[in-house]
C-alpha cells in the first residue's frame, strides 16, 4: 500500500491551545483540510479520549488522536500539531503534550504501514523535542522520514 | 506463545505497541505472536494468551474484562522505548 501523504494543510506549527481538547481539535482541524476526513472525525477523537482516557499520550509530550474507522473517513490520512505552550492530557508519566499527531484510517487493516513508519521515526526519543521545535512542515516530513511532495 | 497488545480502539496505539513488542522480542530472541485488539475484544482475545500489553491508564479495565484470564498485564509507559518493552517483557517471560 502506499503511505498517506503528510501535506502542508496536515501540519500546524505551533499552535496556542487552552487545552487537550482544543489540540485535538486543531489535529481534527488539519486532516479536514488535507482531504482526510469530514469535520465529525474530531468529535470521535475527543469521545475516544473522554472513553478511555489519556492513554493516547504514547510517549513524554507526544498524542496519537485517533477514532475507529467510519464514514467520516474520507481516505487514511495523518496530520501533525505542535504546541505552543504544551496541555497537560492526564497522563500519569508522559504529560505535558507538546506534539499531537492526528491519524485516522478507513480499516483497521490498512493503517499498519504508517504505523510502522511512525513507530520508526519515533523510536528516537529526541524526535518529539525536534518536532516540537520545526519551523517549517519541511522540516518535520524530513524528522518524520517523509519525501516532500509525494508524502512518501 | 501470544501477546495482545491493547488499546480503546484496537488501531493507532495497539498497532505501534504491537510493532515495539515484535522489535523487542526479536532483541530478545525470543519468538510468539503478537495481536493488536480494542477493550471490547480483549477478553477473546487474551483467551489464550500468556501476556496483555497495555497502557497505564487501561490496565485497569482490560483486568477487569478479562476475567479470570490467567495472561499477565504489563503496563507500558512509552510505547516507542523499545528497551522498555523489552525489559518487562523479559522480566515476565523469563
Amino acid at each position: 500500500m502506499t503511505l498517506p501523504p503528510l501535506l502542508d494543510d496536515a501540519i500546524v506549527l505551533r499552535a496556542h491551545v487552552d487545552d487537550w481538547r482544543a489540540a485535538v481539535r486543531e489535529a481534527g482541524r488539519a486532516l479536514v483540510r488535507s482531504g482526510s476526513t469530514r469535520s465529525e472525525y474530531a468529535d470521535r477523537m475527543i469521545a475516544v479520549i473522554e472513553e478511555f482516557g489519556a492513554y493516547v499520550v504514547i510517549a513524554p509530550g507526544l498524542a496519537l488522536a485517533h477514532a475507529r474507522p467510519g464514514p467520516d473517513v474520507l481516505h487514511e490520512g495523518l496530520s501533525v500539531v505542535t504546541l505552543d505552550e504544551p496541555v497537560p492530557f492526564g497522563h500519569p508519566h508522559n504529560d505535558p503534550v507538546h506534539v499531537v499527531v492526528g491519524l485516522a484510517v478507513s480499516n483497521a487493516e490498512e493503517h499498519v504501514a504508517s504505523v510502522a513508519r511512525l513507530a520508526n521515526a519515533f523510536n528516537d526519543s529526541g524526535i518529539v523535542g525536534r518536532i516540537a521545535n520545526a519551523e517549517s512542515a519541511d522540516e518535520v516530513r524530513a524528522l518524520l522520514g517523509f519525501d516532500r511532495a509525494a508524502g512518501a | 506463545m501470544k501477546i495482545v497488545a491493547v488499546c480503546g480502539v484496537g488501531i493507532g496505539t495497539s498497532a505501534i505497541l504491537k510493532v515495539n513488542a515484535e522489535r523487542a522480542l526479536d532483541r530478545l530472541g525470543l519468538s510468539a505472536d503478537v495481536d493488536a485488539s480494542d477493550l471490547a475484544s480483549i477478553a477473546v482475545a487474551a483467551a489464550d494468551a500468556q501476556v496483555i500489553l497495555t497502557s497505564t491508564e487501561l490496565a485497569g479495565a482490560v483486568r477487569a474484562a478479562i476475567g479470570r484470564s490467567f495472561a499477565e498485564i504489563i503496563e507500558v509507559s512509552n510505547y516507542f522505548d523499545v528497551e522498555e518493552i523489552g525489559a518487562k517483557l523479559e522480566t515476565s517471560l523469563g
